[in-house]
């Protein structure tokens, strides 16, 4: 077991154990919301720690770029797909979590009004 | 069989239970972006699993598999939140 080995192995290691924490995030959390952005930020830190293990274990250059592409579009696709499935939940009124403090949203809500009645 | 490749396993299995995890939520979600959410980290732990089979089983072309793993889901994700945005129009 050589250097480049016991390094992966740690990486890999780590990452697993974030990606069971997103899985636990997900199945424990109490409400949508806190839910997605749990197994969001876990699993993209997970997968990137997998990955990297992965790369140091063949290193080598073609490899290195083939999962630098998975996880550039994670990176970039992860956060977005949140975001816009959090939108859609908000607009068609998934419930929050009743200890959830919903004044900025209201206050949101709103100004969104008033600027309906100005235009 | 060396020590690397048994906490290779080891982890291949942690994954699997996350997995489960995950299906679990996906059975269980009161609402429709609960299932989403479960469906777009099943795909992240999937991702995961390919990429450490890569290395147990010694082939490359697992990695490719993945790459466009990745890039289905997103299509899957986008056109679910689609689909309930323009649910909700009518």
């Amino acid at each position: 077991m050589g250097v480049m080995e016991i390094i992966s192995v740690i990486f890999i290691l780590v990452g697993v154990l974030f990606m069971l924490l997103a899985a636990i995030g997900l199945i424990r959390f109490p409400d949508f919301y806190i839910r997605n952005s749990a197994s969001t930020k876990a699993a993209i830190l997970g997968l990137g720690m997998i990955l990297l293990g992965t790369g140091l274990y063949y290193n080598r250059v073609l490899i290195f770029t083939e999962l630098l592409a998975i996880f550039l579009f994670i990176f970039l696709i992860n956060p977005l797909t949140s975001h816009i499935v959090a939108r859609a939940a908000f607009k068609t009124k998934v419930p929050f979590w009743k200890k959830t403090n919903l004044d900025d949203i209201k206050n949101l809500e709103q100004e969104g009004k008033e600027e309906k009645k100005d235009s | 069989m060396s020590i690397y490749f048994i906490l290779l396993s080891v982890a291949i299995g942690i994954l699997f239970v996350g997995l489960l995890l995950t299906m679990i939520r996906f059975i269980l979600g009161p609402s429709l972006p609960d299932r989403i959410i479960s469906l777009d980290l099943l795909s992240s732990i999937l991702i995961g699993i390919l990429a450490l089979y890569s290395i147990v089983s010694g082939v490359d072309s697992t990695l490719e598999v993945a790459l466009v793993l990745s890039l289905v889901t997103f299509l899957g994700t986008m056109i679910f939140a689609n689909y309930l945005l323009e649910k909700k129009k009518k």
